[in-house]
C-alpha cells in the first residue's frame, strides 16, 4: 500500500469531515431545540454560497465582508423559515414536518435557478493558494484552510452554547420544553434562535464546500452525507455530530480515493444501514423511551 | 338535497357504494373512462396513461404512509425494481405483461419487506432515512449490475405483449392501465373493510396499544411494506411497458418525493386522496406549460423559466397544502359534496 | 381457592436503578372482581403492563389457567383472552367507534391479505358475522348504538372510556383488565360504569381485574382487594379485611392514625352508595 497516499487522503478526508461536522452541528442544534429534521439544510448551504458569490464575485466586495454577510444571510433564511413554515406546523406529525422541509428545499432549488441560472458557477478565490506540506505530506490549501475556518466556528459555537445564557436556554428547551417555558424561557424565541444559528453554521460550510467543489443549484444534495453523519452520531448529540462528521468525511474520501467516486454514497449508506440496525439511536444519541 | 340513507342489513351498511345516486355516478364515471380514449387527442391519452400509473403507485404509497404511518423515501427505488424485473422477464423469458407484472410486483414486495425490517427498531425520521439508504443502494445496483440492468444506458423492452397482443400504442396501454388502476384502488378500499386495514390504522395511531390488543406489529408493518412495494413494483412494470426503456435515472430519489407529495396534496390516509393527488401532480407541469404559452407575449423568456418555476411550484404545493389544507384535496372534495347535498340550506 | 385463573408469582420489575415492583405475588379468582389499589406510584399500572407483556419483569412468573405465559408476546396474550383497557385512553383516533371495537376482535379473525384485497366471500362472511356479534353483544349491552359511526376523537371523555371497555370486550376476554375505568368521570358516569362491570361479572361470569383509585367503588363491587405500596404487596383479602389492615391505613395516611383512615374509607364507601 502507498502509505503516503493513504495519509494524504486521510488528512483530506478529516478536513472534509470537519466541514461535515460543522453542518451536522447546525443540524443537531435545530433538531435539539425544535425536533425538526431539516432536509433543507443542504439548500440553505447552497443559497448561502450563492449569496457569497453575489457579494464577493459580482459586487466584488472584500471576502472578509462578503463571508460574514453570506453567513448572516443563511442565518436569516433559517430564521424566516422557522417563522413562516415551521412554527405553524408545531404539533403535526413528523411526516408532515419532514415533508414541509422537503418542499422548502424544492422551492430554494427552483429559486436559485431563476435568480442565478441553472449552470455551475465558480466562487472567487479567497483562501491562500500556496500548498501546504506536513513533512512529506501534501495537503491542498483550499481544503486545509476551509477545515481550519470550520473548526474555528465549531469551537466558537461549542464555547457559546456551553457558557452563554442563550446556550443554557437552548439546552433547557431541549431537555424539557414545558419546564423551560415555565421558568421564563421564551421557547418560541429559542426555536427561532436555534434555526438562526443552525443555519448560519450551515451557511459557512456551504461557502467552504463551494469554494473547493464549485456551485450549482443542485449542490444541496451533498446534505445526504450529513444525514448519515447525524444518524451515525445520534440526532440530538453535539459530540455525535463532531465525531460522526470526521468519520463520515474520512470514510467518504478514502472510498473515493481507493475505490472510485461512485462508491462513496454506497459505502456511507451501507454504514448507515448497519448503524440503524445495530444501534438505532446512533453512537451518542438518546434512546427514546416508549410509554403506554 | 339528499335526505336519509336508511339501510336495513349489515352488508348494505358496509357496502362501498351505499346509495343509488352513488351507483349512478359511478356508472357515468366508468362510461366516461371507456369513451375517453376515442375522443381525446393523442397527447391527452398519453397523459391519461401516466396518470393511471401514478394512481397505482400513489395508492401503494398511501397504504404504507397514509394507513400504516411508516415513512418511506424508497418508493421510487421500488418502482425501479419492478420496472427492471418486468423488462428482464419480458425480454429474457418471453413473458407477457399478465405474468411479468405480477412477478415483478412480488419481487419488489420481497425487497420492500427487507427494507421494512428496520421499522421494527426505528420509527419516524430514522425510518425515513433508512428507506432513503435503501433507495441509494438500489440505485447503485441499477447502475452497476450491468448484465441485468444494462448499466447507465439502461435496457430496452423489445417484447411488450399482453396475451399475445402487442402493446405498441397508447390506446392499448390505456385499456391495460386504467382497469388495473381501478382494481388497485378497489383493493385498498376493500382492505379498509377488513381486519387488515383496521390493524394498519391501529399501528399508525397507537402502535403499542395495538400490540397489547392483539395486533402483531412485526407482521403488519412488514405486510404493509410488502403490499405497498407490490403496488410500486406493478406501477414500475407498467411504466416500463409504457416507455419501453428503463435507465437508472428513470426513478431518482425525486420520484419518491413526488409520490409523497402526491399523497399529501391529495390527502393522506384516504382512498380518494392518492387518486386526486396523482392526477393533480401529474398534470401540474402541463398546466404550467399552458400558462407559459399565455405569458410568452408579455415575458419573452418565460420559456426558459418554465423548468425552475416547475420546481418552485412543486415545493410550494407541498408547503402550501401542509400549512393550509393538511387533509388535502380529498377534504376539499368532501366539503364541496356536503355543501351540494345540503343546498340550498347553509352547512 | 381452586379456581384461580391468573396467578402472579414473585414479580419484580425495575428500570435502571428504580425498583417498580418487588416480589409481588397474588392470584385472581375466576369469575370474581379483583381490585388493585394503592397510592400514586405504587406500581399498579406497571403491574398491568407486566401482565399484558409490554414490560418484561426481571424476575417472577405469570400463570394463566395454570400455564406460564411469561415468555409470550403481547399479541399472543391478547389472543389467549387477556383483554385490557388503558389508563390514558388509547383509542385509535383515525377510526370510527365501530372500527375501534372491531379491532378488538382482531386476533380471532382469519381473513388473509389476498381475501381482504378482493373482499371475496369468506372475508365478507367473516366481517358480517363480526358485525352481527359486535352489534348484538357489545354495542347493545353498553348502550353505545347512537355513536357507532362517529369518530372517536369527537366523543366525550366518559363515552371514550365506554368504547375502550367495548373494545376490550371484543377481544373475547377470559380476564378483563381495566386500568382506572372510572377515573375522571362524573358521578353519573361512574355509576353507569360500575353497573356495566357488575353486569359483566354477574351475567357473563366475567373475571375482572381492575386498578382503581375510587375507594368507594372498589369497596362496593370487589370480591378481592390487593394493595400495593412502593412496588410491594402489603395486603390482600376482602374489602372488609383490607379496610382494617393497619399497613394499608399507614400507606394511605403515612401515619398510624387508624380511626381517621377508617372514617375516610367509610365515608367514601357510603358516598358512592
Amino acid at each position: 500500500m502507498d502509505w503516503l497516499f493513504f495519509f494524504e487522503s486521510s488528512i483530506a478526508g478529516l478536513a472534509t469531515g470537519a466541514i461535515y461536522s460543522l453542518v451536522a452541528l447546525g443540524f443537531v442544534i435545530i433538531y435539539k431545540a425544535t425536533r425538526v429534521i431539516n432536509f433543507a439544510i443542504g439548500e440553505i448551504m447552497m443559497i448561502s454560497a450563492y449569496l457569497f458569490l453575489t457579494f464577493a464575485g459580482i459586487l466584488e466586495w472584500h471576502p472578509l465582508i462578503a463571508l460574514p454577510l453570506a453567513m448572516l444571510g443563511g442565518g436569516l433564511l433559517g430564521s424566516v423559515t422557522e417563522k413562516l413554515i415551521i412554527r405553524p406546523m408545531l404539533g403535526e406529525s413528523p411526516i408532515s414536518v419532514v415533508m414541509v422541509t422537503i418542499g422548502l428545499s424544492s422551492i430554494l432549488v427552483g429559486a436559485a435557478q431563476i435568480i442565478w441560472g441553472p449552470g455551475p458557477r465558480i466562487l472567487p478565490d479567497f483562501l491562500p493558494r500556496a500548498p501546504i506540506f506536513i513533512g512529506e505530506l501534501y495537503v491542498s490549501s483550499k481544503i486545509a484552510y476551509s477545515a481550519l475556518i470550520a473548526i474555528g466556528l465549531l469551537v466558537c459555537y461549542l464555547i457559546y452554547f456551553r457558557f452563554s445564557r442563550g446556550g443554557v436556554a437552548l439546552r433547557a428547551t431541549a431537555s424539557d420544553q414545558a419546564a423551560a417555558f415555565s421558568m421564563g424561557i421564551s421557547v418560541p424565541k429559542v426555536f427561532n434562535y436555534a434555526w438562526f444559528f443552525g443555519s448560519m453554521a450551515a451557511a459557512l460550510a456551504g461557502v467552504l464546500v463551494a469554494a473547493s467543489g464549485g456551485l450549482s443549484p443542485y449542490s444541496g444534495s451533498m446534505a445526504l452525507s450529513i444525514l448519515v453523519v447525524v444518524i451515525f452520531g445520534g440526532l440530538d448529540s453535539l459530540t455525535g455530530a463532531l465525531v460522526g462528521g470526521l468519520l463520515v468525511g474520512w470514510l467518504e474520501t478514502m472510498t473515493g480515493a481507493f475505490l472510485g467516486g461512485e462508491y462513496k454514497m454506497l459505502t456511507i449508506f451501507t454504514l448507515l444501514t448497519f448503524v440503524l440496525v445495530l444501534k438505532p439511536y446512533g453512537l451518542f444519541g438518546t434512546k427514546e423511551i416508549e410509554r403506554l | 338535497m339528499r335526505i336519509g340513507d336508511a339501510v336495513s342489513t349489515y352488508p348494505s351498511d358496509e357496502a362501498i357504494f351505499r346509495t343509488q345516486t352513488q351507483k349512478v355516478w359511478m356508472g357515468i364515471f366508468i362510461a366516461t373512462l371507456l369513451t375517453f380514449p376515442f375522443v381525446s387527442s393523442p397527447y391527452t391519452l398519453f397523459l391519461a396513461c401516466l396518470v393511471g400509473i401514478a394512481v397505482i403507485s400513489a395508492t401503494g404509497l398511501n397504504i404504507l404512509v397514509g394507513l400504516t404511518g411508516q415513512i418511506s423515501l424508497g418508493h421510487g427505488g421500488f418502482m425501479g425494481v419492478g420496472a427492471y424485473t418486468a423488462v428482464w422477464l419480458a425480454d429474457n423469458m418471453g413473458m407477457g405483461l399478465a405474468l411479468s407484472m405480477p412477478l415483478a410486483g412480488l419481487l419488489t414486495a420481497a425487497v420492500g419487506v427487507v427494507v421494512g425490517l428496520p421499522s421494527l427498531r426505528v420509527k419516524g425520521l430514522y425510518l425515513a432515512i433508512a428507506t432513503m439508504a435503501a433507495s441509494v443502494i438500489l440505485h447503485f445496483i441499477f447502475v452497476h449490475w450491468e448484465p441485468v440492468t444494462g448499466g447507465n444506458a439502461g435496457i430496452n423492452l423489445q417484447n411488450a405483449n399482453i396475451f399475445g397482443i402487442n402493446l405498441n400504442s397508447d390506446l392499448r396501454m390505456y385499456f391495460v392501465v386504467v382497469p388495473l388502476a381501478i382494481i388497485a384502488v378497489l383493493g385498498e378500499r376493500n382492505l379498509l373493510r377488513t381486519r387488515i386495514g383496521r390493524a394498519f390504522i391501529a399501528v399508525r395511531d397507537r402502535d403499542i396499544s395495538a400490540e397489547v390488543l392483539g395486533v402483531d406489529l412485526l407482521r403488519y408493518k412488514l405486510m404493509s411494506f410488502g403490499l405497498s412495494s407490490f403496488y410500486a413494483g406493478c406501477a414500475g412494470a407498467l411504466w416500463a411497458y409504457f416507455f419501453k426503456v428503463v435507465t437508472p435515472e428513470s426513478f431518482p430519489l425525486d420520484t419518491s418525493i413526488f409520490y409523497l407529495a402526491a399523497i399529501i396534496v391529495g390527502g393522506m390516509g384516504t382512498v380518494l386522496g392518492p387518486i386526486l393527488g396523482a392526477i393533480f401532480m401529474t398534470l401540474v407541469p402541463e398546466i404550467l406549460k399552458i400558462l407559459t404559452a399565455v405569458v410568452v407575449p408579455i415575458l419573452p423568456n418565460a420559456q426558459v423559466l418554465l423548468s425552475p418555476v416547475r420546481v418552485v411550484v412543486f415545493g410550494a404545493l407541498i408547503v402550501g397544502f401542509l400549512l393550509y389544507e393538511p387533509h388535502g384535496m380529498a377534504e376539499m372534495w368532501r366539503r364541496t359534496r356536503r355543501y351540494s347535498h345540503l343546498w340550498p340550506f347553509k352547512t | 381457592m381452586a379456581d384461580d385463573i391468573l396467578e402472579l408469582k414473585g414479580i419484580s420489575l425495575s428500570f435502571g436503578g428504580l425498583k417498580v415492583l418487588s416480589d409481588v405475588s397474588f392470584t385472581v379468582p375466576e369469575g370474581k372482581i379483583t381490585a388493585i389499589v394503592g397510592p400514586n406510584g405504587a406500581g399498579k399500572t406497571s403491574l398491568f403492563n407486566a401482565i399484558s407483556g409490554f414490560y418484561k419483569p426481571q424476575a417472577g412468573e405469570i400463570f394463566f389457567k395454570g400455564e406460564n405465559i411469561g415468555h409470550l408476546h403481547p399479541p399472543k396474550r391478547a389472543k389467549l383472552g387477556l383483554a385490557r383497557s388503558f389508563q390514558n385512553i388509547a383509542l385509535f383516533r383515525g377510526m370510527t367507534v365501530l372500527d375501534n371495537i372491531k379491532l378488538g376482535a382482531h386476533s380471532h379473525l382469519k381473513t388473509g391479505l389476498l381475501a381482504a384485497l378482493f373482499y371475496i366471500g369468506k372475508a365478507q362472511r367473516e366481517e358480517m358475522a363480526l358485525r352481527e356479534e359486535v352489534e348484538t353483544k357489545i354495542i347493545d349491552f353498553l348502550e353505545i348504538d347512537h355513536i357507532r359511526n362517529m369518530s372517536v376523537a369527537s366523543l366525550a371523555y366518559g363515552l371514550q372510556k365506554r368504547v375502550e371497555l367495548a373494545r376490550a370486550l371484543a377481544i373475547g376476554p377470559q380476564v378483563l383488565l381495566l386500568d382506572e375505568p372510572v377515573a375522571g368521570m362524573n358521578r353519573e358516569e361512574k355509576e353507569d360504569m360500575a353497573r356495566f362491570i357488575l353486569d359483566l361479572n354477574q351475567e357473563w361470569g366475567m373475571t375482572v381485574l381492575m386498578v382503581e383509585h375510587d375507594m368507594g367503588m372498589v369497596m362496593d363491587i370487589s370480591d378481592k382487594v390487593v394493595v400495593l405500596n412502593f412496588g410491594q404487596l402489603i395486603a390482600q383479602g376482602t374489602a372488609e379485611d383490607v379496610k382494617n389492615d393497619p399497613e394499608v391505613i399507614k400507606a394511605y395516611l403515612g401515619s398510624g392514625n387508624v380511626s381517621d383512615m377508617r372514617r375516610r374509607l367509610g365515608v367514601e364507601a357510603a358516598g358512592s352508595e
